[in-house]
């Protein structure tokens, strides 16, 4: 069974997912982080590939990418160090990526490594519905990845209740219009949204992402969805760090307060 | 039309809609609106009202007769740097604040390389009285100090995009994630043919008007619509675009886009995304992109900040791989002694985008009887400051 619904099955609340990019803020970091968080009770990773035009990010997660790609960090690289993600680690990974670096390496040779290392989803922010049913989830499927969509205040009901149909893993709600970026607290104009999207009974499980970065956030996320997913507050922590394995473990415990 | 863009967005294998899904709801409604909204009669009065009287349309199509002398052939420029504000890029951004008016919207934004699309986006602002931000690289802020300048007098705030290599491409990231964090009041204004579907075809439209006219003009003087040639520089391409547009289906036609191959283009510092680029996903479309490998986009490079752009639209990456437009490149060295070629021969000094097109005539093995059509995009004010740089003159 795919990590990622296993998740959803044994676990409906306070999922926490966190997001990192790849070869931040060394190149060697990645398969080190991935197994910090999963030591420190991450439910979720989700790995981010960078790009040079990161335009669904803010800048914190921007400038990871550019100093990762600095770094040396390309796909190749990044497939050859989760070459032993699955020896020390059970966590469900999701790849976070821009279209192009992807249709570059070739789509279906992304998805058969993807595969292989044991990836179990993905989040492309570029890519489309429409682009998305015609021609990639085919592939997605024949390699046991999921899809993941985004869903924002904006979109209709009836596309979310779309998305919902095409989806088998969980619907990643973007707490407010902007890109991914750190906040205090969440407005009452979020939280009825949360609440909103809660009340139409969808099939599939929810996690919001864009703006959580502490336990008061986190909670407010979790009261109206499975779970939350954290970037750019986390990538703060990884440039400040001088331990990474405490500071990870501090930074999880935080946001769960336990 | 066999070259238009279908149902889905697409020029053959180029275009698209790649887009994040905060996005979708604006550019969903732009795609379901825009072709009628644009085709109302009240719309196009309005446009053809402004293209008029304060764009000063129709543009001359001028027959340029000691440059004609020197190629051996009967050579016109159609005067885009007579409109308003010194290029063609007017034309869409009117055509654009119309259908933001019409779609409700309070606030414009919009990306600028050289700062003449920044320039006519804040010059309709100021003439609809709507707020204006205009994102542009902080390089070329500084490049660029006149434009930036006239876009403030104009009411405009220009704001630097700071990330990446703080040029064109970096300015139309930092203006997409100001519209994703906008997306209620606020309309895309997007500069050349580029982006994702309609914007591409919606640009073509407002631009189209450039062939519309050369064909009755060149009726009035050639008693025939169609020249042998027509000829356009090429940076995201939206000239080209609109001067291409009314010939495109008919062959007979010769269409040359030149792009721009700075030092050349074995050099790796040049900006001709045909001879150096593949296929990729860019600002929401699909179409040749310049890339590394791994699929990072690369910096172009160009003495014209206008052609400094790493994609061309995807109209054009489809009019290259069909073969009906043939692609020519001009180096800064070309380009910057056709410009002053033209200042000599016929009391014109080009924009030095436009002078890449130019550059072009020496390539083309022009006959005597060849009836040639030069789109003349923009005026070389702006580029004083590298004309003089540049100095063989």
């Amino acid at each position: 069974m795919n990590r990622i619904n296993k998740l959803f099955q044994e676990k409906t609340k306070d999922i926490l997912s966190v997001y990192y990019t790849a070869g931040y803020p060394n190149l060697g970091d990645t398969m080190t982080i991935a197994n910090h968080l999963e030591e420190a009770g991450a439910d979720m990773i989700e790995i981010g590939i960078p790009f040079s035009d990161p335009v669904a990010d803010g800048p914190t997660i921007q400038e990871s990418n550019t100093i990762a790609l600095n770094n040396g960090m390309t796909l190749k690289v990044l497939f050859d160090q989760l070459g032993e993600l699955r020896q020390t680690n059970s966590t469900p990974v999701i790849l976070m990526g821009y279209v192009n670096p992807i249709l570059q390496y070739g789509l279906e040779a992304f998805c058969k490594t993807c595969q292989q290392v044991g990836v179990d989803g993905l989040i492309i922010p570029d890519l489309p519905m429409a682009e998305y049913l015609n021609t990639y989830r085919e592939l997605f499927e024949a390699y046991d990845l999921r899809n993941v969509f985004l869903i924002s205040p904006q979109t209709s009901d009836e596309r979310i209740t779309e998305i919902d149909t095409h989806t088998d893993s969980f619907i990643y709600m973007v707490s407010s219009a902007g890109t991914t970026g750190a906040k205090d607290i969440f407005e009452e104009k979020q939280l009825n949204y949360f609440k909103r999207i809660n009340s139409m009974d969808l099939k599939n499980p929810r996690l919001i992402g864009f703006g959580i970065s502490n336990n008061t956030t986190f909670q407010q996320a979790t009261e109206n969805a499975q779970g939350a997913i954290i970037g750019s507050a986390f990538i703060k922590t990884l440039t400040d760090s001088k331990d990474l394995k405490l500071d990870i473990h501090q930074f999880v415990k935080k946001i769960k307060n336990n | 039309m066999k070259y238009a863009v279908d149902e889905n967005g697409y020029y053959g294998n180029f275009g698209g809609s790649y887009i994040p899904e905060m996005l979708y709801p604006n550019v969903e409604e732009l795609r379901v609106r825009y072709l009628d909204i644009i085709n109302e009669s009240s719309f196009q009065k309005e446009f053809e009202y402004l293209l008029k009287q304060y764009v000063g349309r129709p543009t001359p199509l001028y027959f340029a007769p000691r440059l004609s002398e020197k190629y051996k052939s009967k050579i016109y420029l159609k005067r885009e740097d007579l409109c308003h504000t010194g290029a063609h890029k007017v034309n869409n951004t009117i055509g654009q604040i119309l259908l933001a008016k019409e779609l409700g919207k309070q606030k414009i934004i919009a990306e600028t390389g050289a700062g003449q699309h920044g320039v006519a986006t804040a010059t309709v602002c100021a003439l609809m009285g709507m707020e204006c931000i205009v994102y542009m690289g902080e390089v070329d802020i500084e490049r660029q100090r006149p434009n930036v300048e006239r876009m403030k007098l104009l009411g405009a705030k220009v704001v630097p995009a700071t990330s990446g290599s703080k040029t064109l491409k970096d300015a139309t990231n930092e203006a997409m994630r100001h519209w994703i964090s906008h997306p209620e009041d606020t309309h895309y204004i997007i500069g050349s043919v580029v982006g994702p579907h309609p914007y591409p075809d919606m640009v073509t439209q407002f631009q189209s008007v450039i062939s519309e006219e050369i064909m009755k003009q060149l009726e009035e003087q050639e008693d025939t619509q169609n020249p042998d040639y027509v000829i356009a520089c090429v940076g995201g391409g939206s000239n080209a675009a609109g001067a291409f547009y009314h010939y495109l289906n008919n062959e007979e036609v010769k269409l040359v886009a030149v792009e721009a191959s700075g030092k050349g283009n074995a050099t790796g510092q040049s900006a001709a995304t045909t001879v150096l680029g593949k296929p990729g996903v860019l600002h929401g479309s699909k179409t040749l992109l310049m890339q590394t490998d791994d699929g990072q986009v690369v910096e172009p490079y160009s003495i014209s900040a206008g052609l400094d752009y790493p994609g061309i639209g995807p109209i054009h990456a489809h009019l290259f791989e069909t073969g009906r437009v043939h692609f020519e490149s001009a180096t800064d060295q070309e380009a910057m002694e056709a410009g002053v070629e033209l200042s000599r021969l016929e009391g014109i000094i080009p924009a030095i985008e436009t002078a890449h097109a130019l550059a072009a005539l020496a390539k083309l093995n022009l006959k005597k009887s060849d009836v040639v059509v030069i789109n003349l995009s923009g005026r070389g004010d702006k580029d004083l400051d590298t004309y003089i740089k540049w100095g063989e003159y």
